[in-house]
């Protein structure tokens, strides 16, 4: 073992010439990913994107980790846990000699004061809400409750944590499984430099940082590469397969494609759609079509007639050709969306389902004041500038016009222009997506309660934020997925939003890579994935 | 540089301005004469009329879409094939380069005005207003372009007359710094210098003595200014200013292009051809113009 | 010169604080802010965010405070990097981009002015059609597709090269030659433009009668008026080209500075949106008083005035 991660100052010079088919030093059993644009930091308490929570999974583990193929809750820092009947109650057991990187001792009461870290109102962590389900936890990271001893976590000994809830949360487990907002940071490096409550300090530095994953930080070098190393103090140091992992921030597609096609890259973290077909044809062993939990949808402004009309809504919504639209605009392998939760997530697949012809998309627009079109006010489409946002808009800009004659105009704003554009619902219809934290349909249906931060559309609907508040009372899933249900239909029926299609993850990854399977939420457990030269 | 050109001196001082048409008349003369220049002036011809004719003698609108067809190479129906969405890429071409030209030529023109008149009379009185002038010019260098542009669109709308303020403050800059750095030169020689006994004011000495005489370094300049404004329109497009989708321009269709030019090849290299051709026939013509209006070089 | 110097340096000291002023402004009142995200954050987080920088003080206190560490040379923290401050992301990321700008600039200034005087000396030769077709074809051609064209034939198809990326030294090589003749193919035009204004003035036909070498005269006579539209461009191109193009870094994945002047705007990067409009202000300004002073050298008869 000493001898594989003996990794010496010599293998900078490999590093440095990292990347592919030119290098013969680099150790066997590296991995390089394409990864996006750069990580903005590796504090699990700061950042939010898909870049740095793929890093993370790398370098940290949680009280409870993902199953490789399915996402199930697995054993990870804790080898077991207990739910009280309440469903209030969480107690994790650790395992025995959990240690940092550097060796430090990682106990239960790390675990607490990482919380603690999380929920102190000066660190402003921006996924500190995810912990919100614990007692006081709220009450404490907004400052009204001074006293931490207060907040629902409790540490026996130094291998129990206690963990009381607000009110049952049936999806926690889920979320603590594959979300980083609940992995332990190394508060005794965190103190050295800077302390508990300062955002940005050096201690994620390479150097000074630790961690508790199968990898730990070897180097970082800023907009290039993030290698972390194998780490000799993780417990399941036998199954990890991997001797080093190198992040690549990458951020153009185009340039991420050439890079796999020189050997730089042994997975991209995307693939331009143009060459989704290529890849079919020419080189379909390297073509990774993954689902992904996600829903591509295109909000209405419920406010704002004629969209507060639900004939109008409806009629927009059927006089889309979604199956035309994923085969021959986005062919990714997509599925058309007749509804906004994904099918399949965590058992639960939706039963009500838009349906409805073009005739009557028309009828419905003739209803509600506009037959043939006539009379429609010119209403904008907004999207955020990409081409591939682009296209879509234009091809459903075509239907609508072909099918209900109606003249929609195409308006693209800048990334964060386009966000605050949609805080204050200055647009008419807009498009939109929403991936899952989590593996629960819960995700996508709490974003439709009337006073959550990212409905956008105005849409209130009384009975709508009963259901909501019903299900999280819910004593088991059966009953909680048959509210759902309702919920959904209700959805379906009233359609605040317009859903397009449920997302894929496309991307080009070389056969040699072995353990990375095709997961709902893009998570692969590192410790589990091989690459064979 | 020391040496009086007298031929130009004696031109420029004794011709009365009513005769000016006579300058042009013989310039148009010496420009006829010269192939590459009537080449391109004949090829800009073309493909403007092709572009503002064009789109109304095609079976196709530049947004009829045909999904199952997607991007087709070229063949009998689409003599320039199909992007994605199945859309003739001819007569999308045809629209973009209206979009294209009217952007570039007018927004080139405010730049040149605004930069020729600022350069020179920057380079002209020097001193304080010439260091005034020059320090805010280095002011508008620095600002920061995107956010420049979406302030203008916050304050007024999206607005097509906001395109060329955007273009136009952008590209009038280098020219003044080319303009000035001429005229600072040419200021102090002796047909000016004899022009100012004679007691003529300081516009006509500007613009009737000394522009004349930097005409190259402008039309060169200004060559290079038309293909950075229709590029530069592709980038505001990006912004959320300009033609708004399903429009097309020049600039974004090869920006498209070069994203898909190992599969589609035809999305880029017609576009590319068709830019290239256009700006090879405005260097061609602006090099005979350059001659054309070139006293001196006449004279040879 | 001293005096022209200093007058001229306490000229841009103002002009850059004008440029400060107006950036710290402008960015505040675009919409979205540096915590504007696709998942909304709760106000209760967001103040907290604020007040973690200091974006709940009044406006102006914050402008008086960024004034003041200004003055310790300190240009703050960076919104979207968290663990580094805008001093340490230019630091790092400058001395890539001006490598890189410095071969280009090498590229550009040796293709450039040498075509550009072959094809005015050669004027309407086929030497000038091929030199003046090359300005024309580089201009027109833009680097978004001249860089991956150059990457498909020698990186994918030939394997010469890595596709992108900053590592060896061999991956100068293509970004450094697609930025190059960017600006070559607009110095060449230029260049010739300029050339050939002086190449029929009176003192290079005195020159030539006077037995010098064509080599001789153009160098040493006709170079002199001719490159001055060049040298008025260089300035403000030369800040450009040493502060990194966003699209050739993009293209080819280094790690430069110039990706943070579009980047950080994008991201409303209060801090590091100022931080590199004044290095490009600094520089564009330094730049165009050393293209002052070689104009006057380049012609004796300019004045340098301030």
């Amino acid at each position: 073992m000493v001898l594989l991660f003996g990794c010496s100052k010599s293998d900078q010079a490999a590093a440095a010439k990292v990347a592919g088919a030119k290098q013969g030093t680099l150790p066997p059993n590296s991995l390089l990913i394409g990864n996006g644009t750069e990580p903005q930091d590796i504090d699990p308490q700061i950042v939010t994107g898909v870049p740095e929570h793929r890093i993370l999974m790398a370098l940290f583990e949680g009280l409870v980790t993902e199953n490789p193929k399915d996402l199930s809750p697995e054993p990870g820092v804790a080898e077991k846990w207990e739910i009280s009947p309440d469903g209030l109650v969480y107690t994790f057991h650790f395992r025995a000699d959990l240690k940092w990187s550097d060796g430090t001792p990682l106990t239960a009461q790390t675990f607490i004061r990482s919380y603690q870290r999380m929920l102190t109102p000066s660190l402003a962590a921006e996924y500190s809400y995810l912990l919100h389900f614990v007692k006081n936890a709220k009450e404490y990271n907004e400052g009204k409750l001074k006293d931490f001893s207060q907040v629902g976590f409790k540490a026996p000994d130094d291998r129990t944590l206690i963990v009381t809830l607000n009110s049952p949360t049936p999806f926690l487990i889920k979320i603590i499984a594959s979300h980083y907002s609940w992995y332990p940071v190394p508060i005794h490096v965190i103190e050295k430099f800077g302390g508990m409550d300062r955002k940005g300090t050096a201690w994620t530095r390479p150097g000074n940082f630790v961690s508790n994953g199968p990898f730990k930080l070897k180097e970082w070098r800023q907009q290039q590469v993030l290698i972390g190393e194998r780490n000799p103090n993780y417990w399941d140091r036998q199954t990890v397969k991997l001797d080093e992992i190198h992040f690549l921030a990458v951020e153009n597609q185009d340039t991420e494609e050439r890079m796999f096609r020189t050997g730089q890259l042994d997975m991209t973290n995307e693939l331009p759609l143009a060459k989704t077909d290529v890849y079919r044809k020419e080189n379909p062993e390297a073509l990774r079509i993954d689902p992904y939990l996600g829903v591509y949808f295109y909000r209405l402004n419920n406010t704002k007639p004629p969209l507060n009309d639900k004939r109008v809504r409806k009629a927009l919504a059927l006089a889309i050709d979604r199956e035309s639209l994923v085969k021959n605009v986005v062919r990714g392998g997509q599925q058309p969306a007749y509804g906004v939760t994904y099918p399949g997530t965590a058992g639960y697949t939706p039963e009500a389902k838009l349906t409805g012809t073009i005739e009557d998309a028309k009828r419905l627009l003739a209803e509600a004041g506009f037959p043939n079109g006539q009379g429609f006010p010119k209403l904008d489409l907004l999207y955020n500038t990409s081409q591939n946002h682009r296209v879509i808009a234009e091809a459903i800009q075509q239907m609508w016009r072909r099918n209900l004659n109606i003249d929609i105009g195409l308006r693209n704003e800048e990334w964060k222009v386009y966000l605050d554009s949609q805080d204050n619902k200055a647009y008419d219809i807009q498009r939109a997506g929403w991936i899952a934290d989590y593996v629960d349909p819960h995700v996508f249906l709490e974003i439709w309660g009337s006073d959550n931060l990212n409905n956008d559309t105005g849409f209130a609907n009384p009975r709508y934020d009963e259901l909501l508040k019903q299900a999280l009372r819910a004593k088991n899933d059966t009953e909680r997925y048959g509210i759902y249900q309702q919920m959904d239909a209700l959805l379906v029926d009233e359609l605040p939003v317009i859903p397009i299609y449920f997302y894929t993850r496309v991307a080009a990854m070389s056969p040699k890579v072995k353990g990375f399977y095709p997961t709902l939420l893009d998570n692969h457990p590192f410790k589990y994935v091989s690459v064979t030269r | 540089m020391s040496n009086v050109n007298t031929t130009f001196l004696s031109t420029a001082l004794h011709q009365p301005i009513e005769k000016g048409s006579s300058l042009w008349h013989d310039a148009w003369l010496r420009l006829r004469k010269n192939r590459l220049a009537v080449f391109g002036l004949v090829a800009l011809g073309i493909i403007a009329l092709a572009c503002f004719i064009g789109p109304f003698l095609s079976p196709y609108g530049y947004e009829d879409q045909n999904l199952e067809l997607g991007a087709a190479a070229p063949d009998a129906k689409h003599w320039l094939g199909t992007d994605t969405l199945g859309r003739d890429l001819l007569v999308r071409l045809l629209y973009g380069g209206r979009v294209s030209i009217a952007v570039g030529l007018s927004a080139t023109f405010v730049a040149l005005t605004i930069g020729v008149v600022y350069g020179a009379v920057a380079g002209f009185f020097g001193g304080k207003r010439d260091a005034f002038m020059m320090r805010t010019v280095d002011i508008m260098y620095s600002l920061p372009f995107p956010i420049f542009v979406i302030l203008l669109m916050v304050f007024f709308g999206r607005n097509i007359i906001l395109l060329f303020v955007a273009i136009g403050a952008v590209e009038w800059l280098t020219m003044a710094r080319i303009v000035r750095g001429q005229v600072m030169a040419i200021k102090k020689m002796e047909f000016i210098e004899a022009a100012r006994s004679l007691g003529f004011g300081r516009r006509r000495i500007i613009f009737r003595h000394i522009l004349p005489n930097i005409l190259g370094p402008i039309i060169v300049y200004t060559t290079l200014t038309i293909p950075a404004v229709m590029l530069l329109e592709a980038f505001l497009s990006f912004l959320g200013l300009g033609v708004q989708p399903p429009m097309s321009s020049w600039g974004v269709l090869i920006k498209d292009g070069a994203e898909k030019m190992e599969e589609f090849w035809w999305l880029l290299v017609f576009p590319g051809t068709v830019f290239s051709l256009t700006l090879f026939s405005l260097n061609f013509l602006g090099d005979g113009l350059r001659d054309a209006l070139d006293v001196r070089s006449s004279k040879d | 010169m001293f005096r022209f110097i200093t007058t001229r340096f306490l000229q841009s000291l103002f002009a850059l604080f004008l440029v400060i002023s107006a950036t710290f402004f402008m960015v505040r009142f675009v919409p979205g802010g540096p915590f504007t995200a696709e998942k909304a954050v709760t106000p209760e987080i967001l103040r907290n965010l604020e007040a973690h920088y200091g974006l709940d003080k009044p406006l102006y206190r914050q402008y008086l405070d960024y004034l003041g560490s200004l003055l310790h040379a300190d240009l703050g923290p960076s919104f979207k990097y968290p663990n580094r401050t805008v001093n340490e992301i230019i630091a790092d990321k400058v001395p890539v981009s001006a490598e890189l700008g410095g071969i280009s600039l090498g590229i550009a200034l040796v293709i450039g002015i040498s075509l550009g005087t072959l094809a005015a000396v050669k004027r309407n030769t086929w030497i000038d059609y091929v030199a003046s077709s090359f300005g024309m074809i580089g201009i027109s051609i833009p680097t978004f597709v001249v860089g991956p064209l150059l990457v498909l034939v020698f990186a994918i198809y030939l394997g010469w090269f890595n596709a992108s990326g900053w590592y060896m030294p061999a991956d100068r090589v293509l970004p450094a030659v697609v930025l190059g003749i960017a600006y070559a193919a607009p110095i060449s035009r230029l260049t010739r433009g300029g050339m050939l204004e002086v190449l029929h003035q009176d003192f290079i036909r005195t020159a030539r009668a006077k037995g010098a070498s064509e080599f001789r005269v153009v160098t040493r006579h006709a170079l002199r008026g001719g490159l001055l539209p060049v040298v008025s461009y260089l300035g403000p191109a030369v800040a450009g080209i040493l502060t990194g193009s966003f699209v050739i870094e993009t293209i080819f994945q280094i790690p430069g500075i110039g990706r943070e002047f579009v980047n950080s705007a994008f991201n409303r990067d209060y801090t590091l949106v100022l931080g590199t409009v004044i290095l490009y202000a600094v520089l564009i300004m330094g730049l165009n008083l050393v293209v002052d002073v070689v104009q006057a050298w380049l012609n004796p008869k300019v004045r340098l005035e301030a």
